[in-house]
C-alpha cells in the first residue's frame, strides 16, 4: 500500500460524492417544503387533511426506507405500467417522500409547541391566521425544530448509502468496487472518513444557525 | 348616537361542555369608565373578558361594541356575524394578559410596532416613532432593542401595555395584569395603569389588588359563580356591600 494508491482510490471514491451530494441536497430542497405543507395541513382545521396526512406519515414512517426504494423502483412500474423512473430519480423521489414525512412530524410538533398565548395576543391585535402563522408562529417554530432537523440531515447523509441497492455509483458503491477488486479494506476507511467529513460540515452549519437564533430566549 | 355605550352586554351565557361559566351577564361600559372586576377564582372573570374580545365564543346573549354586535341573539337564535366583521369590531378593544404573551423573537420595539405595521398598515417610520413614544410613556425607552427574555416581569407587562396601546384601542381589558409578578414589581405596572386612568382611558380590569381597585375605579363588579353579584361604587362595595359573601371574600383578601 502506498500514497499513490490511496490518492487514486480516494479520487475514484470521491467521484461517487457527486451522486451522494446531489441526492442529499435534492432531498432537503423538496422534503422540507413538503414537510412544511404537511405540518400546515396537520395543524389546520380541515379534518380531511388530517386523515390524508396521517395516512401518509404513518405508512412512510412505519416501513423501511429500503423497502420504499424497492417499491418505487421495481413495484410502481408493475402497478402502473409505463410509470418507470430511472434509478437516480426513483431514489430521489423515495427520499423526498420519506424525509417529507419525518419533517411533517417535526414541524407539526414544533408548531404545536408554541404557546396558545401567542395566538391569542395576535388575535386581539387584529392579525389574521396567515399573518399569525407567518410572522409569529413559524419564526419561533424554526428555532425549536433546528436540533431535530440537524439530526435528520445527519441521518440523511448516511441514508444516501442505501442507493447502492439500485447499483447507483455513490461513495459506498465506488469503494465497494475497489474492495472487491483489490482485496483491501482501506477504501471503506476512506468512505467512512468522507461521510464523517460531510456530517462535520452539516453539524457546523446547524451550529451556526442555532447560534444566530440564540439571540432570544 | 352620542349616548351610545362603549360596551353593552345583555344576558351573556357561556358554558364549557357541561360547566356553565357565565350565567347571564348584563353590563354597560361608557366612555371613560374604569371598572374593576373582582371575585373568587373560577367565578368567570377571565371568561367574561375573553368573551368581550371574542377569544371565547359565548352561546347566548348580546355583546355590542360601540353599537356594533359581535354576538347577537334574536328569538333564541344567534345571528350569524362573519369572523372578519367580528375581528373588525373587536379592534376597538385591546387586551393585556396575565402572562404578557410578548413575542419572544421580537425586541420590545418590534413587539409594539408589529400590529400597527402589519394590521393597521402604518408606515414603518411612523410606527417606530409612535412605538418610541409609547416606550417612553411606560418608562422603558432604554429597553427599545431588548428581547423579552432579558426583561423583568414588570418590564414585560409594561411593554405589553404599550403594545396594546399602539393599536389605539378605545377600551383596554386587563386580565390580572399583576398576578404573575413578584410583589416588588407590581407597583410599576399599576403606576402605568393609573396614568392611563388619569387620561380617562376606558378600562375593565380584573384584579386581586383591592387597594388599587378601590383607588382607581369608578365602579367595581363582584362576580360569583358566573353572575354579577353586585356592581357598585368602590366606596359602597368595599365598605358596605349588600351581600355577606362579598364581605367574607374581602375580609379574606385584606
Ligand atoms: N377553555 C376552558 N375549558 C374548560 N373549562 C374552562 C375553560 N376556561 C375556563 N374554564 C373553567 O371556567 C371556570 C371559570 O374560569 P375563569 O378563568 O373565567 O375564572 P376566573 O374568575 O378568571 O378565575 P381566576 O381568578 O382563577 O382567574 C373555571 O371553572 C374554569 O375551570
Ligand atoms: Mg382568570
Amino acid at each position: 500500500m502506498n500514497i499513490e494508491y490511496l490518492v487514486q482510490s480516494t479520487g475514484y471514491i470521491l467521484q461517487g460524492c457527486s451522486v451522494t451530494i446531489k441526492l442529499f441536497f435534492l432531498t432537503l430542497l423538496f422534503s422540507m417544503p413538503l414537510g412544511f405543507l404537511g405540518a400546515m395541513a396537520k395543524t389546520s382545521r380541515v379534518k380531511t387533511l388530517h386523515i390524508i396526512m396521517e395516512f401518509y406519515t404513518s405508512i412512510v414512517r412505519g416501513t423501511p426506507l429500503l423497502l420504499q426504494i424497492f417499491f418505487v423502483y421495481y413495484g410502481l412500474p408493475l402497478i402502473i405500467p409505463g410509470l418507470r423512473f430511472d434509478r437516480f430519480n426513483a431514489a430521489a423521489l423515495t427520499f423526498i417522500l420519506n424525509y417529507g414525512a419525518y419533517f411533517t412530524e417535526i414541524f407539526r410538533g414544533g408548531i404545536q409547541s408554541i404557546e396558545k398565548g401567542q395566538y391569542e395576543a395576535s388575535k386581539v391585535l387584529g392579525m389574521s391566521y396567515q399573518q399569525t402563522m407567518l410572522r409569529i408562529i413559524l419564526p419561533q417554530t424554526i428555532k425549536r425544530v433546528l436540533p431535530p432537523v440537524a439530526n435528520e440531515s445527519i441521518t440523511l447523509v448516511k441514508d444516501t448509502a442505501l442507493v447502492v441497492v439500485l447499483g447507483i455509483g455513490d461513495i459506498l458503491r465506488n469503494s465497494k468496487e475497489i474492495v472487491a477488486r483489490d482485496f483491501t479494506i482501506s477504501p471503506f476507511v476512506i468512505a467512512a472518513l468522507i461521510y464523517l467529513l460531510m456530517n462535520y460540515v452539516v453539524v457546523i452549519f446547524f451550529k451556526n444557525l442555532e447560534k444566530r437564533y440564540a439571540v432570544y430566549e | 348616537m352620542n349616548n351610545q355605550h362603549m360596551i353593552e352586554v345583555d344576558g351573556l351565557r357561556k358554558a364549557f361542555g357541561d360547566l356553565e361559566v357565565l350565567k347571564g351577564i348584563d353590563l354597560v361600559v361608557d366612555r371613560g369608565d374604569i371598572i374593576s372586576v373582582i371575585g373568587p377564582s373560577g367565578s368567570g372573570k377571565s371568561t367574561l373578558l375573553r368573551s368581550l374580545i371574542h377569544l371565547e365564543k359565548a352561546e347566548h346573549g348580546t355583546i355590542l361594541i360601540e353599537g356594533a354586535p359581535i354576538l347577537e341573539e334574536r328569538g333564541n337564535k344567534l345571528t350569524h356575524i362573519s369572523e372578519t366583521e367580528i375581528r373588525k369590531r373587536c379592534k376597538k378593544l385591546g387586551m393585556v394578559f396575565q402572562g404578557f404573551n410578548l413575542y419572544p423573537h421580537k425586541t420590545a420595539l418590534e413587539n409594539i410596532i408589529e400590529a400597527p405595521t402589519v394590521v393597521a398598515k402604518v408606515p414603518k417610520a411612523e410606527a417606530i416613532k409612535n412605538g418610541e413614544e409609547l416606550l417612553q410613556k411606560v418608562g422603558l425607552s432604554d429597553k427599545r432593542d431588548t428581547y423579552p427574555c432579558f426583561l423583568s416581569g414588570g418590564q414585560k407587562q409594561r411593554v405589553a401595555i404599550a403594545r396594546a396601546l399602539a393599536m389605539n384601542p378605545d377600551i383596554l381589558l386587563f386580565d390580572e395584569p399583576t398576578s404573575a409578578l413578584d410583589p416588588e414589581l407590581i407597583g410599576e405596572v399599576l403606576q402605568v395603569i393609573k396614568e392611563l386612568a388619569a387620561e380617562h382611558m376606558t378600562m375593565i380590569i380584573v384584579t386581586h389588588e383591592m387597594t388599587f381597585a378601590k383607588e382607581v375605579s369608578d365602579r367595581v363588579i363582584f362576580m360569583d359563580e358566573g353572575k354579577i353579584l353586585e356592581e357598585a361604587h368602590p366606596d359602597k362595595l368595599f365598605n358596605d356591600p349588600d351581600h355577606p359573601r362579598i364581605k367574607t371574600f374581602l375580609d379574606k383578601m385584606l
